[in-house]
């Protein structure tokens, strides 16, 4: 790679609309999916967000048919699911599987319904790969307000939360015998991971929305001991790899075949992926060395974070 | 509504008559004790025998069906406040990044909205509360990664530092070997006559506990008989408690409790009977 900061960053990076706020927004939307993940990582609900990601395509799906702003329909239909995950009885450890995966089959089943009405109706696939996949950089700012106002209501609460939702998620029994009105807790909770996976899935798309959720949480989690530390880690490895990942795409323009830049999402997600891996190093280190200090890894699970 | 007497002032725990029905079935049957200030009580009873469930009530998680419990003279909504508990499963994923000082921190006001402010006031608090249960050495450790024992240490920290008038300790020994049972009935032993914090803990054999126990309550069908270790301890009493006949024998300071005749025989609680659980330290 060159050492010029000119070839790096690609002539107009700077310069150009839809990157600016391809930034912006990028930047928040991983600030808001970090901080909520490392609850998602720790309460073993990854499965729930993957659900909500996944059913981001029935609503973005929806949303095209009807004609609205497809993260409009990512948040209609990741609230209306956490409400049937909520009936079904996720809050209980032993149903939670099941109640997500009961919700899941049935939302992908009307996406599977919405996407071909889609594409049979407008005659039309990139709506498709859109909503699966997404674009940072098709983002229209006519949706920042709602972009903002759904941050800010999904920081609020994680922040609100903060306590009561960390001893819950330590013990629930603990948290109860406290006063902690547990189930509430994890209600709203489950609500800020729906409008979360919302929020992801209109920057990378409704498939990969999960990786952005729990990816940066899961490397977080290997690198700090710290509740607090690990949400600002979170965030911070979300913002590194989504601010690299659209300066890598912005460039690949330049790549083979050229005219025509690859997608953003493939270089968050792989930037995701490449972090988790780095994370596990200073942990592997530590190991290695011999008359390991108190507090290092007793059993191999210690590799396996969510 | 109850037949019993009105509870003498001062308890700082009354369980009066306390009948709970889980599906039907007769779980709690009439359950009554008291328990004072500062004094040092097993629940003593075989898995369900309805240990827990005595708990949940007392926590107010559980409704009673009849009868009821008064918890420091108060109202079911400053109880919370009053008790420190510490329950029975405590599963940590070992990669949860919370250090047992943390928890510990949790143990201040993990009920109230908001991220904790640090200060130094806190932060002194906390390594007070540490050092009571001999807990610094792994205090930046992550809880999950805490043997049995650690774990139970920070847990009643985490349980004390709030201040207390009772501690609810649901099976603490269950799982941990015979020092660190030791090390944490001394512990609990310390903290009840040192801090005049009630000590209600939960087990299912007896000789753990009988050094620092003051009184007993022992719980056997749903039912329960409570007094002093000489009062409950006994073959009439625990015969009648069960509904059959009970041996009840002492082995060079253990006590064993033996159930039925002949092939039927069972110790009670057995799993708990071994070489040198009835220390007298």
């Amino acid at each position: 790679m060159s050492p010029f900061p000119g070839s790096i960053f690609a002539p107009g990076f700077f310069a150009s609309g839809p990157v600016h706020l391809a930034l912006g927004v990028g930047a928040l939307v991983a600030v808001v999916a970090g901080a909520v993940g490392v609850f998602t990582v720790m309460r073993g609900q990854s499965f729930a967000g993957e659900a909500f990601g996944d059913l981001g395509t029935t609503g973005g799906a929806g949303a095209y048919l009807v004609g609205i702003g497809p993260l409009w329909g990512f948040v209609v239909g990741n609230v209306i699911a956490a409400g049937a995950m909520e009936a079904i009885g996720i809050q209980r450890a032993r149903g939670r599987d099941l109640a997500t995966g009961i919700v899941l089959g049935a939302g992908i089943g009307l996406a599977a319904l919405f996407l071909y009405l889609d594409t049979t109706q407008h005659n039309t696939t990139g709506a498709v790969v859109t909503i699966l996949f997404g674009s940072v950089f098709a983002i229209s700012s006519s949706t920042l307000p709602l972009i903002l106002l759904l941050s800010a209501v999904v920081l609020a609460i994680t922040l609100t939360l903060y306590r009561p939702l960390l001893l819950s998620s330590v013990s629930a029994e603990m948290a109860a015998a406290r006063g902690i009105p547990v189930r509430v807790v994890g209600a709203v909770y489950l609500l800020a991971l729906a409008l979360a996976a919302a929020l992801a899935a209109i920057t990378i798309g409704t498939i990969l929305s999960t990786a952005l959720l729990v990816g940066p949480a899961a490397s977080a989690l290997r690198l700090t001991r710290r509740p607090l530390t690990a949400l600002l880690t979170a965030a911070g490895i979300g913002v590194a790899t989504m601010w690299l990942g659209i300066l890598l795409a912005y460039d690949s323009y330049e790549w083979p075949p050229t005219g025509r830049g690859w997608p953003v999402s493939f270089f968050v997600v792989t930037l995701v992926f490449l972090i988790y891996l780095l994370s596990g190093v200073p942990e592997a280190a530590r190991r290695r060395r011999p008359g390991r200090p108190r507090g290092a890894p007793r059993d191999a699970r210690a590799m396996t974070p969510g | 509504m109850s037949p019993h007497d009105p509870p003498a002032s001062g308890d700082i725990l009354v369980v009066d008559g306390v009948d709970v029905y889980l599906s039907g079935r007769k779980v709690l049957d009439g359950v009554t004790f008291e328990i004072a200030p500062g004094e040092f009580t097993g629940l003593i009873g075989s898995n369900g025998a309805g240990k827990t469930t005595l708990f949940r009530v007392i926590l107010g998680l559980q409704a009673a069906s009849a009868g009821r419990v008064i918890v420091a003279g108060g109202q079911l909504s400053r109880r919370h406040r009053a008790i420190g508990y510490v329950p029975q499963k405590f599963m940590l994923d070992p990669d949860v990044p919370l250090r047992a000082r943390d928890l510990v921190g949790l143990g201040i006001d993990a009920q109230r909205l908001g991220v904790p402010r640090p200060s130094r006031r806190r932060r002194a608090l906390i390594e007070e509360m540490l050092d009571a249960v001999d807990a610094t050495g792994f205090a930046d450790t992550r809880v999950g990664r805490l043997s049995g024992g650690e774990q139970q240490r920070v847990l009643i920290a985490h349980a004390l530092i709030a201040r207390p008038r009772l501690l609810l300790l649901d099976e603490p020994l269950a799982n941990l070997d015979l020092r660190s049972a030791h090390e944490v009935v001394s512990l609990l032993g310390r903290i009840a006559h040192e801090q005049e914090i009630a000590v209600l803990i939960s087990a299912h054999e007896i000789n753990p506990l009988l050094p620092v126990m003051d009184r007993i309550v022992y719980l056997a069908e749903g039912r329960a008989v409570s007094g002093t270790t000489a009062e409950v301890v006994r073959a009439d009493v625990l015969s009648k408690l069960y509904g059959h006949h009970v041996d009840v024998l002492d082995v060079h300071g253990r006590v064993l409790i033996v159930a039925g005749a002949g092939e039927d025989s069972d110790l009670i609680g057995h799993e708990g009977v071994f070489p040198g659980a009835g220390i007298r330290a």
